[in-house]
């Protein structure tokens, strides 16, 4: 279709707000790397989760049944997704909550705003929510003289310690107790000062702390994992009881949930209350389960609103390939089981979805234009884990290759000259799509074992291909290629030793 | 059984000793090994950095070269090249909106085996001392390549076979299913994540106290052996079908550093 159209809205829409890369990968990654403690605290805490993880899952015999309903329960939703969202409006609205569509990150801090203002509050509670991260309420919010406080325990120690999130699960994965203690110290004005880093003592700070906060605060702000469409019901799940306090005490309750969170009716529940909590904290169940259904007069909040987000989704879902994506339930099983973030932590990925999902989600949401987003699918060695670990079988490394070819696509399409990357794949489809044109290469081979020398490696590379000799040798190559000693040793005296036994040794060649 | 081999376009210019051994094992079970002359590589070197359009006749071209009806089964000693073939082929073409390619690459696909698989599965070697006369008194570990173990889903075929090698060592390598680090043009792309992946995974090598570190992936062997060796670690990498292809009469010798067979090229 032709995007010519007068009054027509340019499609797709993309995302915005904490989920562009500001920096390449490769040289973000550097930067991380060169953090050793970084490094330890992520491996620790990476294998730690993993081990849970796969003990929990080995429990159930129909883990894989599972997964696959899980997907395909997801995949349902995809193909019928603006369809249940209005039934979902519909439920929703019907027992007293109030809908707003927001079509990107600005319009939600917007509406969001607009709703604390009307309570004429200065101060609001918050539930971990990665939606609320995404568009960057809080930010927002301090912006218009609004005070957001996170009531997670690794969400208040990223706040406090003015950093990011590095982890959608674990925001602080990145720290230890120790540095945690500090913060503690340092940005808590009611602290005490012989607090221990045993990690009782470190709860109990944060739980005096966020009291006074649960008790007098009139306005909370959360995400929702889940939106049932057939009873309009929310859902938020968790593990230390503050969401649970954020959703029942105050007055007014704002919810912002990614349009992609629906599932189809309440029963679906059953499978993804046990896919999630055991890919995500390894847990057979997490300890707090919330459900919402509007408003019940004289019990929890009587405000009740919820805030529908697109940025980027709609855009996503027209992907035939990458769809998919949106099926993820942000257990974060996919990050602590890759090798690449293990190495590099969270931060290095730019976005709020850090991780394989992040690697294909951010530039699914915001276009993969920018030099920097599309830095972010070569960001994996195709290795798979993240696939196997997928409580919902989202295929992450098929769609890395196709956004890969999205973006190969993109520059040529922008680039005239063409990479150094460009002319190594020329050269090798020449090379490679014709056994003769290989042949011929491969006459080159013994040229290669005077570029290695006398210790028989090659050491030093140029171009692109400097990279792998940065850390590795390469074999100086053989004289002969395979083909060719095919072609000279087997061939021909093969049909006459045949002949003969029936079969040829070539051992006497091995040795 | 006739059996068409892919050699892979690394181990025919790198490590042409690999697909020698392939042959060798092959026969020696009595087997008729046909090499098709037109084959190349799998193009997954294309496929996986986004390169589609420059895949497309490189995937073309194996499929011209196997799709023949003379041979009974095709086989490669690489997990990753095989996942490609049984993997990609048919989207790569699908992508360029080419269905007949598409429909061709699926019966080669089908027809493809991994060289562990095909002698499990297929041919029923299941001890290779008995069987291929395999001997090799050396102290091995094992690295099982990403591809091969989550892709074809290999399992523990290739580990089996070694293990029942006569006079081998097998030594456990932890971590052993983390990455190494390849990744094809990932090792280029981000080599500083790359080099860290490989120095963890040469850590874990090195403390296992083997002579060498097995696999069924040349380019992970190269990478792997292309670390150990700048480490001057002394530990080699070899592929497992020349373990599989040693006997007691031809030993195979064991490399040191890079080298992924035998010293003599
Ligand atoms: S992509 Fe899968 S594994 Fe990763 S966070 Fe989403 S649901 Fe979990």
């Amino acid at each position: 279709m032709s995007n010519t159209f007068l009054g027509m809205p340019t499609l797709p829409v993309f995302g915005h707000g904490n989920l562009n890369a500001t920096e390449k990968f490769p040289k973000a990654a550097h930067r991380e790397l060169g953090d050793a403690q970084l490094r330890a605290n992520l491996g620790h805490a990476t294998h730690t989760i993993r081990d849970k993880r796969l003990k929990v899952v080995a429990e159930l015999p129909d883990w894989e049944d599972m997964r696959d309903a899980g997907s395909a329960i997801k995949n349902a939703t995809m193909a019928r997704l603006p369809a249940l969202l209005e039934q979902f409006e519909a439920n929703f609205t019907a027992r007293g909550g109030i809908i707003h569509w927001a079509r990107d990150a600005q319009e939600a801090n917007e509406i969001v705003t607009g709703l604390i203002r009307a309570t004429g509050e200065t101060e609001v509670v918050k539930v971990k929510s990665m939606a609320t991260q995404e568009i960057g309420l809080n930010e927002y919010l301090e912006e218009q003289g609004i005070a957001a406080f996170e009531t997670d325990l690794a969400e208040l120690i990223v706040q406090l310690d003015h950093d990011k999130p590095s982890h959608i699960l674990v925001p602080a994965i990145h720290k230890n107790r120790r540095q945690i203690r500090e913060i503690f110290l340092r940005e808590m004005a009611d602290v005490d000062p012989a607090l221990t880093d045993e990690p009782a003592r470190l709860a109990e700070a944060a739980r005096k702390h966020l009291r006074k906060k649960f008790l007098t605060a009139k306005v909370a702000v959360s995400g929702a994992n889940f939106g049932l469409a057939d009873t309009g019901t929310l859902t938020v799940v968790e593990s230390e009881g503050n969401g649970r306090m954020c959703l029942t005490l105050p007055e007014t309750l704002i919810t912002v949930m990614g349009i992609e969170k629906l599932l189809p009716s309440f029963a679906d529940l059953e499978v993804f209350m046990q896919l999630l909590p055991r890919s995500s904290t390894g847990e057979r169940m997490n300890p707090y389960t919330s459900l919402w259904t509007g408003v019940t007069p004289g019990d929890g909040p009587q405000n009740v609103h919820l805030v529908l987000l697109d940025n980027g989704r709609s855009a996503a879902l027209a992907d035939e390939m990458g769809r998919t994506a949106l099926n993820c339930i942000r257990c974060s099983a996919c990050m602590n089981v890759c090798p690449v973030y293990e190495r590099t932590g969270g931060h290095a990925y730019g976005s709020t979805y850090p991780g394989p999902i992040g690697a294909i989600l951010s530039p699914l949401l915001t276009g993969i234009k920018s030099e920097e987003n599309s830095s972010l699918p070569y960001a994996s060695s195709l290795c798979g884990a993240c696939y196997d670990a997928c409580p919902v079988k989202i295929n992450i490394p098929e769609i890395l290759v196709h956004l890969r070819g999205e973006d190969v696509d993109s520059k040529r399409a922008k680039i005239k000259v063409p990479s150094q990357m460009d002319l190594m794949m020329k050269g090798a489809q020449w090379a490679f799509s014709d056994g003769a044109h290989l042949n011929l290469l491969e006459k080159g081979l013994p040229l290669g074992k005077l570029a290695a020398g006398r210790d028989k490696v090659i050491k030093k590379l140029p171009g692109i291909a400097a990279g792998w000799t940065q850390s590795r040798d390469i074999p100086a190559p053989p004289t002969q290629s395979f083909r060719q000693w095919w072609d000279k040793e087997h061939v021909a005296p093969a049909a006459v030793e045949r002949s003969q036994d029936g079969s040829r040794n070539t051992e006497g060649e091995q040795a | 059984m006739k059996i068409a081999l892919f050699a892979t376009c690394i181990v025919d210019a790198m490590y042409p000793r690999t697909a020698r051994a392939t042959v060798a094992i092959l026969e020696r079970l009595g087997h008729e090994v046909v090499f098709p002359s037109g084959q190349a590589c799998c193009g997954q070197m294309h496929v996986n950095s986004g390169y589609f359009k420059e895949a497309l006749p490189v995937v073309a071209n194996h499929v011209k070269a196997f799709d023949t009806e003379d041979y009974d089964v095709a086989v490669a000693p690489s997990g990753s090249c095989v996942a490609s073939v049984k993997h990609q082929h048919e989207m790569v073409a699908r992508r360029c909106g080419d269905a007949a390619l598409e429909a061709r690459a699926a019966v080669v696909g089908a027809k493809t085996y991994e060289l562990s698989q095909l002698l499990t599965d297929v041919l029923g070697v299941t001890d290779a001392a008995e069987q291929l006369g395999s001997h090799f008194p050396h102290k091995v570990t094992y690295h099982p390549s990403c591809h091969g173990m989550r892709l074809l889903k290999l399992g523990d075929r290739q580990l089996d076979l070694l293990k029942s090698v006569g006079g081998i060592e097998m030594v456990e390598l932890p971590e052993a299913e983390q990455c190494c680090g390849f990744g094809g043009t990932f090792s280029m792309k981000n080599a500083d994540v790359s080099s860290a992946m490989m120095a963890d995974k040469a850590a874990n090598i090195c403390g296992t106290g083997a002579e060498l570190c097995a696999g069924g992936d040349a380019s992970c062997l190269m990478h792997i052996g292309g670390g150990l060796s700048r480490q001057g670690s002394g530990v080699g990498t070899m592929h497992f079908a020349e373990i599989l292809a040693s006997t007691l009469e031809n030993p195979a010798t064991v490399p040191g550093n890079v080298q992924l067979a035998g010293s003599k090229r």
